[in-house]
């Protein structure tokens, strides 16, 4: 009732701009941070490092290089390092802090708030690939990168990646009390996905069972999808079935991204309904006190 | 001893078309335990509420429900003339919270954070108010211009504070909610603070409620205060309205053979009279002293808690 005599904007809209715009200024303040951009190139460079490490181990069976298919695999692992824990992390600590709250007494902050954390996230999930593929392409041989068909694969394990991701870390973020108590659990679910996965060493090498609850994962396929983007089609040969399975990888990401995208919004409203000063007020006094 | 205190007339708050705040029989209960247990008040447009009390007596609690933070187990609100329960979007656009920040925002300008909240509010712009704020009008107003372009992180305690109420205000709120506005500031920031909160409700018509356990705060800023004890409004009324029905409890000081003695008799003039009459000359460095608004206050919250004994009665809807 209010809204007119504006400038004639929805609501909604002025809040998925001002999201937009939000995201995007955290973006140019994760690059102009020392600490934060140190942390993005270290996190970068330690994997980078695993390959470089592996670059002379062959893939079993095969004389390729060991250290250029862990350089397409962990592309993939990166959608888990920045969609998942980046972007649920930042809503454990942002609840802790109380941003969520603002954004709550904000009319629809929830809603820009989120898109803007969809931007920084999905632009920090950009930019850990970019990067390592930059770098990836001087130092190994062998990458099957150039032909229109492969950029376009690139980009839509790329952006299903990203819808795969996000809202589950935004589900998971929700559930955790707070910044302490999710730690071990964000390392436990990076360090156990990627053994099962087939990130560091190909998934056929591992127990059935296991090779099976790997694939319920999206790391696994999104591992799969930029190895079938960046690697030579000869390669499909070492992977279940002896094909890379785009159906099937557009399957289990979609499902990944649905089952998301259902759940996130009454997750985030369930722990939204719960913010309030005197919760995050209680938050700072327990964090103040150390305990 | 112990101080007697006569009732503090309650009136019951009269319906009013124009009222921003509508609270009437307002309850609130976690387990077993009743925080609120019937509050009712109004406020009109324009007027600065105190809500006054002791920690515990559920200011923050009644706070939160009316800021549409958390749900009340009974009763009913009025805030700009919906329930905040389950008041939308607009409504929401129409209040301002003042939070109490800690560490959000660490990295953002203090430019870029305000304008950025202003986005929100522009579709809500009417004839009469333009919304948002403008940035630089009110970074000013809050006295923050020589620090837009520092970022969160490396803002002072009361820095920090000054941003927390241009946020809450950006948007040009008909309502401003402050839940303990000045905890922990320094003496002139209060005053800087108080002198903002005023301008606000003289100059723009914003209705405000706020809380705190400081009588000399809530004496210098409300038009009225509610004196909340016990999940109970006490007293309703202005801060002369306050001490002329709090009776004027004085404090009685003298000595004698080089002994100090304090006393705080129910009538001092009698009071004197009599120790005259008893010690005549001996009494020396006599003094009578009124009791501050404070003192009274104190007994009054203290009283209220262990029972209400003299007549104090809680509003009943």
């Amino acid at each position: 009732m209010r809204a007119d005599g504006g400038d004639g904007m929805n609501p909604a809209l002025a809040a998925v701009r001002a999201g937009l715009s939000g995201g995007w200024i955290e973006l140019k303040q994760i690059l102009t941070t020392r600490a934060d951009l140190v942390g993005l190139l270290v996190r970068i460079g330690t994997l980078l490092a695993v390959m470089i490490w592996t670059r002379q181990t062959h893939l079993p069976g095969t004389n390729f290089s060991l250290g250029t298919a862990t350089l397409a695999s962990v592309l993939g692992l990166n959608f888990v390092v920045y969609g998942v824990v980046a972007m649920g992390d930042l809503l454990v600590v942002e609840r802790e802090d109380g941003t969520l709250l603002r954004a709550k007494a904000t009319p629809n902050g929830m809603l820009g708030y989120l898109l803007g954390k969809v931007v920084s996230t999905s632009g920090q999930v950009a930019l850990a690939v970019a990067i390592t593929l930059f770098i990836g392409v001087f130092l190994f041989t062998g990458l099957a990168i150039g032909s229109p068909g492969r950029w376009l694969t690139l980009s839509w394990v790329l952006v299903l990646g990203l819808l795969a991701t996000l809202p589950v870390g935004a589900v998971l973020g929700s559930l955790f009390p707070s910044q302490r108590s999710a730690g071990p659990w964000w390392l436990l679910l990076l360090g156990g996905l990627s053994a099962i996965s087939g990130i560091f060493y190909p998934i056929t090498h591992l127990p059935v069972f296991l090779q099976w609850i790997g694939q319920l994962f999206p790391v696994y396929w999104l591992g799969l999808g930029m190895r079938s983007a960046l690697l030579p089609n000869a390669m499909a040969a070492v992977e279940i079935g002896h094909s890379w399975r785009h159906l099937a990888t557009f399957g289990v990401l979609s499902a990944w991204a649905v089952a998301g995208i259902v759940l996130a919004p009454a997750v985030l409203r369930r722990m939204a309904r719960r913010e309030s000063g005197s919760t995050v007020a209680a938050r700072r006094e327990k964090a103040l006190r150390g305990t | 001893m112990k101080t007697r205190l006569p009732a503090i007339p309650v009136a019951a708050p009269p319906r009013c078309a124009e009222d921003v705040l509508d609270v009437r029989d307002l309850r609130m209960r976690y387990g077993k335990t009743d925080v609120l247990n019937g509050v009712s008040f109004t406020a009109r447009r324009g007027e600065v509420l105190a809500l006054l009390g002791p920690n515990g007596a559920g200011k923050t609690t009644t706070i939160e429900i009316l800021e549409g933070f958390r749900m009340r187990s009974a009763g009913k609100v009025s805030v700009l003339g919906a329930d905040p329960a389950r008041a939308g979007e607009d409504w929401r656009a129409r209040t301002g919270v003042v939070l109490q920040s800690w560490r959000d925002h660490a990295k953002w300008q203090v430019r870029e954070l305000l304008a950025h909240m202003g986005r929100y509010y522009a579709p809500y712009s009417t004839a009469d108010v333009t919304r948002p704020w403008d940035v630089d009008d009110l970074l000013e107003t809050v006295g923050l211009t020589p620090h837009a372009r520092k970022r969160m992180r490396n803002l002072s305690g009361g820095q920090r504070r000054r941003l927390d109420v241009a946020i809450g205000i950006v948007g040009r709120p008909e309502l401003l909610f402050l839940d303990e506005p000045t905890a922990g500031f320094d003496p002139e920031a209060r005053h800087d603070f108080h002198d903002l909160v005023r301008r606000l409700a003289d100059r723009q018509e914003v209705t405000i409620l706020l809380t705190t356990h400081d009588l000399d705060e809530a004496e210098r800023l409300a038009d009225r205060i509610l004196v909340l004890a016990g999940g109970a409004i006490i007293a309703d009324g202005s801060a002369e309205e306050l001490a002329c029905a709090l009776p004027s409890q004085s404090e009685v000081r003298w000595s004698r053979d080089g002994q100090r003695f304090v006393h705080a008799p129910d009538n001092a003039t009698v009071f004197v009279w009599e120790l005259f009459q008893q010690y005549g000359e001996s009494v020396e460095d006599l003094e009578v002293r009124r009791a501050s608004l404070e003192n009274t206050y104190m007994a009054l919250v203290r009283q209220a808690e262990q029972g209400a004994p003299c007549g104090l009665t809680a509003v009943t809807a």
